[in-house]
């Protein structure tokens, strides 16, 4: 059945273009036979001026923030200009930094490492604490959302629990786990779940009834309601949970590392202060910044491929 | 043939919705639909049609009340009862060929090998000229063309009956009619037995072979039924002067506009 539908939908369009091809291409070479002097130098010209124009917006789009940075820099630059200054201009920051800029990849042992390998313990951390965090939250979410039972009994504690500031729990996880490494997996855990549970709750909630009429002619089994209709229907939900997630992870990290010590950008920046390395903290927040966005815009970027085609028709 | 008569029973329905002494919308409604016949439900928007629909589909249980299809009770919504929503609801991560293949998947997935499903996914979408579409997403279709592909999912189900709740009315009118007469020789070719709910007075006559006009509700109930007794197939320009088709549809329209007409909308 599919192959005589395919070939009667393929096979006449492919027949009559060599048919007919020759027949119609005999007489307009003949007729542009003069033009073509003149068309290749047009088109290219079209092309360049195309080319320019592309370019100029370009470059308009990209002045604003240059302009925006410049400003920022310059004030930066006098403000700290004075001798008694108390922060480094950023001429200062970044003489004193350039062995950190260049050479991000050294490793002298202990906590003499490049800033490459902070930034690496610390995302290495939130990768898993936050990897934990989808998984429960996800799955707590679908629990909430789906029973009015579960809302009742375990809203009221989240509630109260989600208020809670992330390094406030970091005394109780250092006295259950008595190591840092995972107190603060615990943290970024703790900190990141809350979002995803009631975004994903709520994404479960509003599944149209249509798609569970749908579910119920099919006599689709839990399973395969959770698998074919609920999770992609809550998706778009579930990755702005996941978005807002990964951002509070990144920032109870810095926090939690500057407590536990050993690697990771925020020990970095907690013993730069203790050295008084003033510009070395300045450059750290520059990459946390950048390390922050490009997660976002990761977890951004995923969610805009799986939900892809989720939105409502 | 004794059951072929009487392939869907519908047995003294009530329904009322909130605790008992609620609202009531259906009182004692009563149909027994031969196995092949397309009958329509039409009555004023709110009494109650898309609520008998539902019960039959098993989608909303009768307060009282019993429904046979093919001598099983309906007790809840099964693929034996396809339903056609009036809004399409195709799943919309899906393609046009997955939201079929999802059904034919589940409901033959035991009997049929994968190129059997295969193909006989792909013949329910040549039923509604769906096939060249396939791999559409239904954000990148059209409302005709979705509901299309509504019908091609309900009828890869094999359903005993297929249940159609106002199918067209989110069309505009020459896709209405163009979908109207694609469905009506569907059904020719494959005798499938139809409960159509609908509110359009042509397309009731068109399409059936009895019309059921439900009173107005609250405690709506069957005011009467109009036979059409025309030859099929049934071609639209043919019929606006044909003396059966023109008696029938005054008979429906005096029916919802004489003697039971929608108090609330005048």
């Amino acid at each position: 059945m599919s192959s005589t539908a395919k070939s009667l939908q393929h096979a006449p369009a492919a027949k009559v273009v060599p048919l007919n091809a020759p027949a119609k291409a005999a007489e307009p070479v003949e007729a542009s036979t003069p033009a073509p002097s003149a068309a290749p130098s047009a088109a290219a010209s079209s092309r360049l001026a195309r080319l320019a124009a592309v370019t100029k917006r370009r470059a308009l789009n990209a002045l604003p923030p240059v302009l925006a940075v410049g400003a920022l820099l310059g004030v930066w630059e006098l403000l700290c200009a004075a001798p008694d200054a108390t922060l480094p201009p950023p001429s200062r920051v970044v003489s004193e930094t350039w062995e950190l800029i260049v050479d991000p990849f050294f490793d002298r042992g202990g906590i003499d490492k490049g800033l490459f390998w902070h930034i690496y313990a610390s995302i290495k951390r939130v990768a898993l604490g936050y990897f934990l965090a989808a998984i429960g939250g996800i799955g707590l979410g679908v629990l909430i959302g789906s029973s009015k039972w579960a809302t009742r009994a375990l809203d009221p504690i989240f509630q109260v629990l989600r208020t809670i500031p992330p390094l406030a729990w970091l005394p109780l996880s250092l006295a259950a786990f008595r190591d840092g490494q995972p107190s603060a997996i615990f943290v970024i855990f703790i900190t990141a779940i809350w979002p995803i549970i009631i975004n994903t709750a709520v994404g479960i909630r509003n599944i149209p009834q249509d798609y569970q009429n749908v579910a119920k002619v099919l006599r689709l089994n839990r399973g395969e309601y959770f698998v074919s209709i609920m999770l992609p229907a809550a998706a778009p939900f579930i990755f702005t949970g996941l978005r807002i997630g990964v951002g509070l992870s990144w920032l109870a990290i810095v926090a939690a590392e500057m407590l536990i010590g050993g690697t990771g950008i925020g020990f970095f920046i907690w013993d730069s202060w203790n050295s008084s390395r003033i510009s070395d903290i300045i450059l750290a927040l520059l990459y946390v910044g950048i390390v922050g966005m490009l997660l976002d815009r990761a977890i951004a970027v995923l969610g805009r491929i799986v939900t892809r085609g989720t939105a409502s028709t | 043939m004794e059951a072929n008569d009487r392939y869907v029973q519908i047995e003294n329905v009530h329904k009322s919705f909130g605790s008992a002494g609620g609202s009531e919308v259906l009182r004692d409604v009563s149909l027994t639909v031969r196995k092949g016949e397309f009958v329509s439900i039409i009555g004023h928007s709110g009494c109650g049609k898309s609520t008998l629909l539902n019960i039959v589909a098993g989608l909303t249980p009768a307060t009282s009340g019993n429904v046979f299809v093919d001598n099983r009770q309906v007790v809840e919504p099964g693929p034996d009862r396809a339903v056609v929503f009036q809004n399409h609801s195709l799943l919309p991560w899906l393609s046009v060929y997955q939201n079929v293949r999802l059904a034919v998947d589940k409901i033959f997935g035991g009997m049929m090998s994968k190129d059997e499903r295969h193909d006989w996914t792909l013949r329910n979408l040549e039923l509604v000229s769906m096939v060249e579409a396939r791999n559409k997403k239904p954000g990148e279709i059209s409302g005709g063309m979705k509901q299309r592909v509504g019908i091609a999912r309900a009828l890869s189900m094999k359903p005993k009956i297929l249940l159609l709740d106002e199918p067209f009315g989110a069309l505009d009118a020459l896709t209405r009619a163009h979908l109207q007469d694609r469905v009506m020789q569907i059904s020719m070719e494959l005798g499938n037995t139809v409960m159509m709910i609908t509110h359009d007075v042509e397309e009731a006559v068109l399409l059936s072979d009895r019309i059921v006009m439900l009173t107005n509700g609250p405690a709506a109930t069957i005011g009467s039924i109009c036979e059409v007794p025309l030859e099929r197939p049934r071609l639209r320009l043919e019929l606006i002067s044909d003396p059966t088709y023109v008696g029938c549809r005054a008979a429906v329209l005096e029916f919802l506009h004489k003697r039971h007409r929608f108090v609330d909308a005048a």
